[in-house]
């Protein structure tokens, strides 16, 4: 345990490290604006994974915690001028205070129930903004970027790196849950929530727990894609097409290990980054939906799981 | 200004929408709530029925309602294959086929979405026929005919899926099967072709529910999204399984979304049958009829 701590956080701090140096190096903004994307589905689908994953309970709305990330950031700016550290900040508090509002809901739903009744949150928050005149209705809003800040030489760079933070941030958090007894209490109410709670699991704190921390992350995640597009509006803020693409990733990952929606986003993070340059968004969707199907029917457990069947040697260790 | 003639009007109004709701949801309220298959895909074929009544519409200049019977038999196959697959994937091996079955079906949903821009493209799709365009007026009130055919088609739908289930031999052995699948199994019926046959019907009712879908207004590839709102609001709120209570949840829905409408405008609209559902799913689970 004590060792694999410090392979990880060594690992964390190399990767971290190589983001820097890359972004200090290279001319090139292109790479940083494509990997942005990735990094932010890696968010994504890692915070899914703490509720979806470890608890069973799927979230359809990463749209609703998503564009309020978004729409913080842009009242934020609109209203304060506020500095990025300080949008992705009160994201994640608003990100949280949605996430209890979730967990709320969890009292009485399981199930199907849950997950339309996320779906439905999504919709009621994006029918607000685009209602809301302040931040742009329907129609969106512009923005202007600030000032770089150094050692960054573009604002691109410095939000990739600010991701590539958050994406260390929801691993270490995930990490840690799935390590401790709070992983084996939402392991436990997800086999049999009745039962846990039975055994004395505290089964509503737990999820709440989890609401609160993946709510936080989503819309973290969010916070700085006002500033990555320099625009915003509900419909893209609040797609729902992030929801499936990060139910997908998470699931063909595998939700079992914190690695599993690392790997489901890169692959399809960068699968869809290739595939809506080189042939058309609609046909990514389609890939998406595809590999959706494909793998919960036929992969289960996702490539975690292939993995391990595999290898004997780390399926026995599990 | 508040106005009573306004009300009126709109209560009218949504009590025609309310019976199309009713025509559009009473599939799923037999997928979804007879057989427990968390069908999230049922707006997608409703919209892919539309489609297939707008083709047979411009190709060959079949009446919009003719269409959606042709349609019919083919969408009861599609039920067919859809819940074997389902089946045979998820029920039967038991356990987490709640998570993935939801996933399964949202997969599909999605790629039934995008087929349908790959071959259609974006744009608005609308059908032509003669009822479609003129208007009637009662009094101060004027009905577009569009929606009164609806409304009949929709009463004669529900009523008669409702007679279906509770008079003849396969509809009761359908409530049987959702009662006491066991005892069914008992007596020598195979539970699972039942409920197959059950998911066949909830599926070839969209045929008609999609042609009436592209009566009453244009059509887009997306608009599946909507009816996950509306077609599950109306499900819960019935009571699931409840095929009176679906017409009597979706009146509801629809006088609502008409009051909505008249009182706040358009942009809030679709927020209504999502905000009904959360509030429904929070206070009373079981719905207002429920079982």
């Amino acid at each position: 345990m004590r060792r694999s701590d410090i392979a990880f956080w060594t690992g964390a701090a190399l990767f971290l490290l190589a983001v820097l140096l890359a972004s200090l190096l290279l001319r090139n903004e292109y790479p940083f604006f494509a990997g942005y994307v990735i990094l932010q589905f890696i968010v994504l689908a890692v915070a899914w994974s703490i509720l979806g994953g470890a608890a069973g309970y799927v979230n359809f709305g990463t749209n609703a915690f998503f564009g309020a990330g978004v729409y913080t950031a842009v009242f934020l700016t609109k209203a304060f001028g506020a500095p990025l550290l300080v949008q992705i900040a009160v994201a994640a508090a608003v990100g949280s205070l949605l996430g209890f509002a979730v967990g709320l809901l969890t009292l009485r739903m399981q199930g199907i129930f849950f997950s339309i009744a996320t779906i439905a949150l999504a919709i009621i928050i994006e029918t607000t903004v685009m209602n809301w005149r302040y931040v742009g209705g329907a129609a969106g809003i512009q923005l202007q970027r600030p000032p770089v800040t150094a050692p960054f030489d573009s604002y691109v760079k410095m939000l990739f790196f600010v991701q590539a933070l958050l994406v260390v941030v929801s691993v270490a958090i995930t990490r840690y849950i799935q390590h401790s007894w709070i992983g084996r209490g939402l392991q436990a109410l997800k086999d049999d929530e009745l039962a846990a709670e039975c055994t004395g699991v505290p089964t509503l704190r737990l999820k709440m727990l989890a609401c609160v921390l993946s709510g936080a992350l989503l819309a973290a995640a969010g916070a700085p894609a006002a500033m990555y597009l320099q625009y915003a509006d509900p419909s893209s803020a609040f797609n729902l097409n992030y929801s499936v693409s990060v139910l997908a990733m998470a699931l063909i990952g595998g939700t079992a290990h914190w690695i599993g929606p690392v790997l489901g986003a890169i692959l399809l993070g960068s699968t869809q980054q290739v595939l809506a340059v080189t042939i058309s968004s609609e046909v990514n969707v389609l890939v998406l939906g595809i590999m959706l199907v494909l793998f919960v029917v036929g992969a289960p457990k996702g490539l975690i799981g292939l993995f391990r069947s595999f290898s004997p040697r780390t399926g026995a260790r599990k | 200004m508040f106005s009573w003639d306004l009300l009126r009007d709109a209560v009218v109004l949504g009590m025609l929408l309310g019976c199309f709701y009713a025509a559009v949801s009473v599939g799923l309220s037999i997928s979804f709530g007879l057989l427990d298959v968390p069908q999230v895909a049922h707006p997608a074929f409703l919209v892919l029925a539309s489609y297939g009544v707008y083709l047979l519409n411009d190709l060959y200049d079949l009446d919009p309602l003719i269409a959606g019977f042709l349609l019919t038999p083919v969408f009861f196959l599609l039920g067919l294959v859809t819940y074997r697959l389902y089946y045979e994937t998820f029920e039967r091996r038991g356990s987490e086929a709640g998570v993935r079955g939801i996933a399964f079906f949202f997969g599909v949903a999605f790629i039934i979405e995008v087929l349908i821009i790959l071959w259609f493209g974006v744009d608005q799709r609308s059908v032509t026929a003669h009822y479609i365009g003129k208007a009637w007026r009662f009094g101060g009130l004027r009905i577009p005919l569009r929606q009164l055919v609806a409304f009949g088609v929709a009463i004669a739908l529900t009523g008669l899926l409702s007679i279906y289930l509770s008079q003849t031999f396969m509809g009761r052995a359908i409530r049987a099967v959702v009662q006491d699948e066991e005892g069914l199994r008992l007596m020598g019926a195979n539970p699972v072709k039942i409920k197959q046959f059950a998911f066949g019907i909830a599926t070839a009712v969209l045929g008609i529910a999609g042609a009436l879908l592209i009566i009453v207004a244009p059509v887009e590839p997306t608009l599946d999204r909507v009816y996950i709102g509306r077609t599950f609001c109306v499900v819960v709120m019935a009571g699931l399984g409840s095929i009176t209570g679906t017409l009597v949840a979706a009146i509801i829905l629809g006088v609502a979304e008409t009051i909505v409408l008249t009182l706040f405008g358009a942009s809030w609209a679709p927020a209504v049958s999502f905000a009904m559902l959360l509030g429904i799913l929070a206070v009373r689970p079981q719905g207002l009829l429920g079982r």
